[in-house]
């Protein structure tokens, strides 16, 4: 398969593009975040996604979705991210869309993602990065299981109508196996649901699990082996995420290079100097290197590679590392004007740092790519 | 089975039984690297066995056309090939400028009779070619070369000198710029092809830092050049010069590209090493598997038509940059083993001579910054 977007994904991207930067440009985050907004994205918006049918991207055909795969996905994700859009797609259209497919769950949840009615959010990290490690409990409990433990970063978890957890059923918090997946309701008894606002003006929950009680049909897969649907719901995360921070940093680059030819001092436009020229034209480079990789991720896991792992890695870390320079970069190449709450190019920095964080950074992915080398 | 599947079945039992074992493992140093040429008694049996079979099947340029010796392959069915290839972890069967470089140029701007008479053998390895572009006053200036082809008649007489003109101590012929008008910088120059036997040429080997002299300073003194060996108009070579840096650029941005085995790199890395150096090849490995990919893009773009005309200026930058970084961290792995030149333990030097070569990659074909400025005016359109 060639590494471009074939003519219909191209249109997708198209679609996608017109449709999000008029419904929901840089302006509408920053109206939500002005106001306060306690949900953390625009609801009437999100039904419009599932109008437009791109919540259903990743739904097969026989469940009422479109039956398409991650390269898909990505294209409104990468939209998504150069408008800066608040928005559950990345938990919710991907992430948990992938790691529910195939199982019960999939009937219960499926029709409201289909609609733009249900969001569901991620409870994956147990401390401020994300790890490989997942400590949490899950001891069996009569018909059922007992949580107890604590997540953070659950971006949207105050509203979301089902949460998917990652909790140990066997074995010790370092090994693969002995992980369960749960899909767990937001009014569960003894489950404390504390919101943060991130940099961003995103909301991110705390999570505290103190012996929340949940039914044997909470499982996602199988238990035990819920390192199955995990990993499914990882590599959509890390895929997805990477998306869009190829949309952020493609959104922060634009700006930027827009600013050098409009902005004059010394009576020319400072995109004339050679020394922002050789700037701009090296992070160009690092974007194109980065959206190849992240078009070869979604590809693999499109294909079913086994190689997908691999590919998903190098994609979050190379984006992770080429979008936070294009947003280090775009402040700095505005000037004075970067570091103004008024002006846009904060606004991109902020989301950057956000997205280069979840489901592992740059370093975490690295340092996974060498372990899997052998080193 | 789709016909695809079925090329690549063909192809990997053909690969396996004349692809010989030798042609699978590492290249050592670049002395390993098989060049072909009139002369050929400096190549291994092996070396001649995978050049030969290759070439008379069209497989060292498999997406040129049959009728000059190419493999008339379709994309898809090159890039079988060259995953096929991947996968055994062929040597390349023949380095060439004349495949890498003037051949493309050919195809584009020759005439029949010229792509007849030179590009078949090209492909068969049997005459080693060499680029005549720098000159002494001439670097990142290219257009300012003053090396002058005056007309005489049905030929042309050529004075002047190049310099850095790769291996031309030891090439057959050579593709070389030349003034043929002073009316206009860029619209002054042509392109010619001769022979390096003839009178009047002579060369002189540089002694590099890495203590080889793959470079030469070439001297051409009243060398008769028929007109019919002029590619393209007279006053018109700029646009075959410029088209052909394309190439150049392609093949030198796809050097040293980071793979999960058989690298080096990585195997130093498992050896053990301290926890910043593996800190830094990890973050390494990521840039150089990315930049890999992005290579198999820009090819798939290329062949389809959709790549920027100046894209191979961001391949070339960013390829030779990280071919530069990955040579810095051999050596740091390699410590004090690395710095031998002459012992045989070390090839004679090979990882220090190597890592001291890949310091010409980011000047060589357009210096670093010549490609910054590319991609900032015709790709980023920034302002002059």
């Amino acid at each position: 398969m060639p590494l471009f977007l074939n003519d219909e994904q191209t249109m997708l991207r198209d679609t996608a593009k017109d449709f999000v930067a008029e419904h929901a440009p840089v302006s509408h985050l920053r109206a939500l975040r002005d106001a306060g907004d306690a949900t953390g994205f625009s609801r009437d918006l999100w039904k419009q996604f599932a109008e437009m049918g791109f919540t259903g991207i990743l739904i097969g055909e026989d469940a009422g979705g479109l039956g398409l795969g991650h390269v898909e996905a990505g294209v409104v994700l990468e939209e998504i991210g150069r408008n800066l859009s608040p928005s559950p797609f990345l938990s919710t259209a991907v992430a948990a869309v992938e790691a529910l497919k195939g199982t019960p769950h999939a009937d219960r949840w499926f029709p409201g993602i289909l609609s733009g009615e249900a969001v569901a959010a991620l409870a994956i990290d147990e401390g401020p990065k994300h790890r490989a490690e997942i400590a949490m409990t899950a001891e069996r409990s009569g018909n059922g299981f007992r949580l107890t433990g604590a997540k953070q970063f659950v971006t949207h978890g105050h509203v979301a109508d089902v949460i998917l957890v990652a909790a140990r059923t066997a074995g010790r918090p370092d090994e693969a196996d002995g992980i369960t997946l749960f899909a767990i309701p937001n009014d569960a008894a003894n489950l404390t649901n504390t919101p943060e606002r991130l940099a961003d003006s995103s909301l991110a929950s705390r999570l505290r699990f103190d012996g929340v009680e949940v039914d044997a049909d909470a499982v996602i897969g199988e238990v035990d082996a819920g390192g199955g649907p995990l990993k499914r719901l990882l590599a959509a995360g890390r895929t997805g995420a990477s998306a869009e921070l190829l949309g952020v940093g493609g959104g922060a680059m634009d700006m930027t290079v827009g600013y050098l030819k409009e902005r004059k001092q010394f009576g020319q436009p400072i995109g004339s100097f050679q020394a922002l020229q050789h700037r701009a034209a090296h992070l160009y480079s690092e974007m194109e290197v980065a959206r190849a990789a992240v078009l070869k991720a979604q590809q693999l896991l499109d294909a079913g590679d086994d190689s997908a792992d691999d590919a998903v890695s190098v994609a979050k870390a190379m984006t992770g590392m080429a979008t936070t320079l294009a947003v280090q970069e775009g402040v700095q190449m505005h000037g004075g004007i970067g570091m103004t709450d008024e002006y846009d190019i904060g606004f991109y920095m902020k989301r950057a740092r956000v997205l280069a964080e979840m489901f592992g950074d740059a370093n975490f992915h690295a340092d996974q790519l060498a372990r899997a080398a052998g080193y | 089975m789709t016909d695809l599947d079925t090329f690549r079945t063909e192809t990997r039992a053909w690969l396996e039984a004349n692809c010989p074992p030798e042609m699978r493992e590492p290249m050592r140093s670049e002395k390993d690297a098989c060049w072909g040429g009139r002369d050929q008694s400096m190549l291994t049996p092996a070396q001649k066995q995978w050049m030969d079979a290759m070439g008379a099947r069209g497989w060292t340029v498999p997406d040129w056309p049959k009728e000059y010796g190419g493999g008339g392959l379709s994309p898809a069915e090159t890039k079988v090939l060259r995953e096929e290839l991947r996968r055994i972890h062929a040597r390349n069967p023949l380095n060439s400028f004349g495949i890498s470089m003037l051949g493309p140029a050919l195809l584009k701007y020759g005439t029949e009779e010229q792509k007849k008479r030179f590009l078949p053998e090209i492909a068969r390895g049997e005459i080693r070619w060499c680029q005549g572009y720098s000159e002494p006053n001439a670097g990142s200036d290219l257009a300012g070369l003053a090396t002058s082809a005056e007309d005489a008649g049905d030929h042309y007489i050529v004075n002047g000198q190049k310099v850095w003109t790769s291996y031309a101590d030891k090439a057959d012929w050579i593709f070389c710029l030349v003034r043929t008008s002073k009316e206009s910088k860029q619209g002054g120059i042509s392109f010619l092809l001769f022979d390096m036997a003839s009178e009047g040429v002579s060369t002189k080997p540089i002694l590099l830092i890495s203590g080889y002299s793959p470079f030469c300073e070439t001297f051409f003194d009243n060398v008769k050049v028929p007109k019919s060996q002029r590619v393209y108009e007279e006053n018109k070579g700029w646009d075959v010069a410029k088209y052909l840096l394309g190439h150049e650029r392609e093949m030198i941005s796809g050097m040293g590209l980071g793979q999960s085995t058989g690298d080096p790199l990585v195997d130093a890395a498992r050896g053990g090493v301290d926890p910043i150096l593996r800190a830094g090849i990890a973050q390494f490995q990521v840039r150089a598997r990315a930049f890999a990919i992005q290579s198999e893009r820009f090819i798939d773009e290329l062949k389809a038509g959709k790549a920027h005309p100046a894209q191979p200026s961001m391949m070339k930058y960013y390829g030779t940059e990280l071919n530069k970084t990955r040579h810095e961290l051999l050596m740091a792995a390699g410590g004090s083993d690395a710095l031998e030149w002459e012992s045989e333990a070390s090839n004679h030097g090979a990882d220090a001579r190597a890592w001291l070569r890949t310091k010409a990659n980011s000047i060589e074909g357009g210096t670093s910054e010549i490609q910054l400025n590319i991609i900032a005016k015709r790709i980023l359109e920034l302002p002059s």
